[in-house]
């Protein structure tokens, strides 16, 4: 069970400004369904520049819903130019502080806060526009080296739990790791103890299997009668299917695992695991 | 009778369960005056001796197995790993490993990473289950090579309940000279077994699963098939598993198990009334709920219902206001930020997954905290619903 404080379970269960502002002047929308929480934030800005009004749809979970109710207690009556500074340690403090692996849920706040003032002001948000690195929670390179600079992050693990980046499938880890690196190099006072690390991209490594199938697995199989084609990878699982003299031939299992998946260890990706489609 | 307020309403038996009060009344003799070592040549210790003879002899008569057939072990995750690492180390010039998709992590993790402890020698095929959690036997049949060591399928789903075909399962695994092991730490106790009349070569089982205590398990190992223990140190267990016996726990399993046999039909009729009545009543009252898991081949106890366009954390904690105490398959319950496995692998939409809520009941249930938790729960939905962003889009 997660260690909640009061101030956490008083906005989850007793949420202040559930709803949503007719003709907002600017309205925020960040995460989805896939990821398991979402926020649309509306607020009312008035000629001082001055938030009157601030509501919030989440769906999410307690430290998502109370982090939503926090911000835009902490929005009403707030200058536009204070609310452009706000972090998403301000929430995390405001709430008395957040269990580690949901400060995602603060970040979220400040990300729909930021959407609602850009759509206000017409700005274009610079974080939207960086490059995808996890694909799974559709996280920015922009978004992470903030979070890094921002809550002085020195693992791949604080970075998952500050933007979630890297808590899907995992395949980011390499790039993670090269951030973490690249924006520590800009830290100076900062020592990260991790490791440069070239990772593939899911789409290289299906080329790289696909090309030396072609080039020397296909042709050696088709000298003793053989064949190979590339069915699916999955990971790690690389399915083919044996065709030919090889398909249903005794060593056929010999030929997959001494030869196939030696070959494409050596030459892709030592971690992979070569299975016959059935 | 109604449900008083800081009454507990537990429905959370698939994690744990109460300890029975004629268990804890069995054990209390051995964490106090019969404290001997069951190995000893005194009267004094051959006298808990005899307890843990008396204790094997009931859990093998619920498995409808012999005595010696049955190794205590601290937990199902000892058994899960002791029968898989067995027979990997029985055959050595074997490389593959069959289990599924939707197992517990005890066996899950154990073939994830087969690969890096058996020096990239063994693999593991992780068959996939349909939609309603069951499992293809022609996809099944299919996965087995020469090359496979073992078979590993649990009896039944923790998650939905969902119950495998693991006899038939067994039997095809026998015909190919290949071993079967079951993880059926959720199936002991709510659904009969008669081990005798299938070819299951190991079966683990946990006895906080069924009213005994946290920290005792069984290993059932069929007569004249190979074993390998994973423990190695005295002659405890005939060698099968080193280590002074938890005797009082022991003598507490017997005795639940003993309880489990006689409340067997109690389980599969009152039990599975009450969670009929909350299963009907729930998706009738509360609009898009949907059942996971196959509606009859399931456990008598267990009901998971996904709530859609809400996240499971956030019923859970408000059913705790009430003091309901339930699971949930949403990623934000277990620090991951991926819902279930389970119900991932049986393609179970995100829309529902992140909003899935997991009953399970007990002997010990009554109509009245059903009732209860069919009053509360449409209110905490509703709720919910209201501050869902995507919950007025996709209801206009």
């Amino acid at each position: 069970m997660w260690e909640y404080t009061d101030k956490v379970q008083e906005h989850f269960i007793n949420p202040k400004n559930v709803g949503e502002i007719e003709n907002a002047d600017g309205v925020g929308n960040v995460g989805s369904i896939a990821c398991g929480d979402a926020l649309r934030l509306t607020i009312k800005v008035d000629e001082n520049q001055i938030i009157t009004d601030a509501k919030f749809k989440t769906f999410g979970c307690a430290s998502a819903i109370a982090s939503s109710s926090m911000l835009t207690e902490m929005l009403k009556g707030m200058k536009l130019e204070d609310a452009k500074n706000l972090t998403n340690d301000d929430i995390a403090r405001a709430l008395g502080g957040l269990p580690k692996e949901k400060m995602h849920c603060s970040v979220m706040g400040r990300e729909a806060l930021e959407a609602a003032i850009a759509d206000y002001t017409g700005v274009i948000l610079p974080m939207a526009q960086g490059e995808v690195v996890c694909e799974c929670f559709g996280v920015t390179d922009l978004e992470i080296i903030r979070a890094i600079k921002e809550n002085s992050l020195t693992s791949v693990e604080e970075i998952t739990n500050f933007t979630k980046a890297g808590g899907g499938c995992g395949k980011c880890e390499g790039r993670l790791r090269e951030l973490l690196v690249e924006t520590a190099e800009g830290l100076p006072e900062q020592t990260v103890g991790v490791k440069k690390q070239k990772r593939m991209t899911s789409l290289e490594k299906i080329k790289k299997i696909e090309e030396v199938i072609e080039r020397e697995i296909k042709p050696t199989l088709k000298k003793d009668g053989g064949d190979i084609r590339l069915i699916d990878v999955d990971g790690d699982f690389v399915t083919v299917s044996l065709r030919g003299s090889c398909a249903g031939c005794h060593s056929s299992r010999t030929t997959l695992k001494e030869y196939v998946e030696k070959k494409l260890r050596e030459q892709v990706l030592e971690s992979l695991i070569v299975e016959e489609d059935k | 009778m109604t449900v008083s307020p800081d009454q507990v309403v537990y429905m959370d038996n698939n994690a744990t369960t109460r300890v029975a009060p004629e268990v804890l009344d069995a054990m209390m003799p051995y964490l106090t005056e019969l404290y001997g070592n069951p190995s000893s040549m005194h009267t004094f210790g051959g006298q808990v001796g005899q307890a843990v003879s008396q204790a094997r002899q009931e859990v093998a008569d619920l498995l409808g197995a012999s005595p010696e057939e049955i190794v205590f072990t601290s937990c199902g995750t000892e058994s899960d790993s002791t029968a898989i690492l067995s027979a990997i180390q029985t055959y050595p010039e074997k490389n593959h490993v069959v289990t599924t998709r939707v197992e517990h992590p005890a066996v899950k993790n154990l073939c994830d990473n087969l690969e890096i402890f058996t020096g990239r020698k063994y693999h593991s095929t992780r068959l996939h289950v349909e939609a309603d959690g069951t499992l293809d036997l022609q996809r099944f049949k299919d996965s087995l090579t020469d090359e496979t060591a073992i078979v590993s399928v649990m009896w039944a789903n923790n998650e939905t309940g969902v119950i495998f075909p693991v006899e038939e399962m067994a039997r095809i695994t026998k015909e190919r000279g290949i071993l079967f092991h079951t993880d059926a730490v959720q199936a002991v106790g709510k659904i009969p077994i008669n081990l005798k009349e299938t070819a299951i070569d190991f079966l683990s089982l946990s006895g906080h699963k069924l009213h005994a205590p946290k920290g005792i398990g069984v290993l059932y190992v069929r007569k004249g098939t190979p074993f390998i223990p994973f423990l190695n140190g005295g002659h405890q267990e005939r060698g099968r598993r080193g280590g002074t016996e938890n005797v009082a726990s022991i003598v507490g399993l017997g005795k639940a198990c003993a309880l489990a046999a006689a409340k067997m039909d109690e389980e599969n009729t009152r039990v599975r009334a009450l969670r009929d009545k909350l299963e009907k009543g729930l998706l009738t009252s509360i609009p898009k709920a949907l059942l996971n898991g196959h509606p009859e081949q399931r456990l008598p106890n267990t009901a998971n219902i996904s709530f859609e366009y809400v996240e499971g954390e956030a019923i859970l904690l408000h059913m705790n206001q009430h003091n309901i105490c339930a699971s949930s398959g949403s990623a934000c319950t277990s620090g991951s930020l991926e819902p279930s496995h389970v119900l991932r692998a049986m393609g179970v939409p995100f829309t529902a997954a992140h909003g899935s809520i997991r009953f399970s009941l007990s002997i010990y249930n009554t109509e009245e905290e059903v009732d209860f938790v069919l009053e509360k729960m449409p209110a905490i939905i509703a709720k919910l619903r209201a501050m869902s962003p995507f919950w007025e889009e996709n209801n206009k």
